[in-house]
């Protein structure tokens, strides 16, 4: 009854996610030891997205969910992205003005 | 039980929520600390262990997959497969931990502990002369508390599935109802999600950037 909403997934899923994780490990610490000045961090985070999107969509199962639960994991981080934009514009702004206690 | 599985999947997401507001904000301070001393962070970073934090990457995916696995075998009836995949996902976060208490070491005994004995001598002997004291500690302290509350929830997921073991073993989990084995997961998983940012963006930065460079 219950295999319709959570489907029991084959563990030869599961073994080629977790080989993609570990590909995308090597892969950081490879670009990681290249200089490409700041496009490093852009690149690590790049993988570190991905890697998480992975954990999230297949081994947390959100692809599996109930829209309510999408909904809830999707506004999670859009919050999170509403904390660093409005504290950076706030950071990153403060010395075109002048504001003491920069 | 399908409504109830989902009604706990939902309550651990929107606790996960708030532990995602938690760690951001240790996040955004990074941001804040790392636009503002830059080379602070560069010559901080180059201290920390690639190779020790590239294989906890690896120990904490190996422990997700193990994790993942145990909740496939509830889903599938197999008692042995649930234990023996908890019990792996334990050692795993074991192995974690006693890592991160070496790299730890390290640290105190190369006098990067923020506070009065701090010193940027170690740094130094890495080719970073001219490494700015209270701005490398600024980088420590994000260090320190970053990775500190990490290890905190890696404790928390050990008790955690320490007691998902005890009830695995008691044979509380069937096919139909495996609710807290799955959101347990849920956890351990969202542990490993922090760890795959706080590695890029903690030790990778080090590689490069010196003084003059």
């Amino acid at each position: 009854m219950s295999h319709t909403a959570h489907p029991v997934v084959s563990v030869r899923l599961f073994v080629t996610i977790w080989l993609l994780l570990m590909g995308f490990t090597g892969l950081t610490v490879l670009a990681g030891y290249q200089d490409f000045g700041f496009m490093n961090t852009i690149i690590a985070l790049s993988i570190a997205v991905t890697k998480a999107s992975l954990v999230v969509l297949f081994f947390m199962g959100v692809r599996h969910n109930t829209p309510l639960t999408k909904t809830v994991v999707i506004a999670g981080f859009c919050w999170l992205f509403i904390l660093f934009g409005l504290g950076m514009s706030d950071y990153l702004t403060r010395p075109w003005i002048g504001v003491p206690g920069r | 039980m399908e409504q109830q599985l989902e009604a706990s999947i939902l309550g651990m997401w929107i606790f996960l929520v708030t532990e995602i507001m938690f760690f951001g904000g240790l996040f955004m301070a990074y941001l804040v600390y790392r636009t503002m001393y830059p080379q602070a962070w560069l010559d901080g970073s180059a201290a920390l262990d690639v190779p020790l934090g590239a294989l906890n990457t690896a120990v904490l995916i190996c422990s997700s997959l193990t994790m993942v696995l145990s909740v496939r075998a509830a889903q599938v009836g197999s008692r042995r497969g649930q234990i023996v995949n908890l019990i792996l996902t334990i050692l795993f976060g074991t192995t974690f931990l006693v890592v991160k208490y070496f790299e730890y070491a390290a640290k105190f005994e190369h006098h990067l502990i923020p506070g009065p004995h701090f010193s940027v001598h170690y740094l130094e002997e890495l080719g970073r002369t001219g490494a700015d004291p209270f701005s490398t500690q600024l980088f420590f302290s994000l260090y320190f508390i970053m990775t500190g509350i990490h290890a905190a929830h890696m404790v928390v997921g050990i008790g955690l599935m320490s007691v998902i073991l005890l009830m695995a073993w008691r044979g509380r989990f069937t096919p139909d109802y495996y609710g807290p084995i799955e959101v347990s997961g849920l956890y351990w998983h969202f542990v490993d999600i922090v760890w795959i940012f706080l590695f890029p963006l903690l030790y990778l930065l080090g590689l490069h950037g010196g003084h003059g460079a």
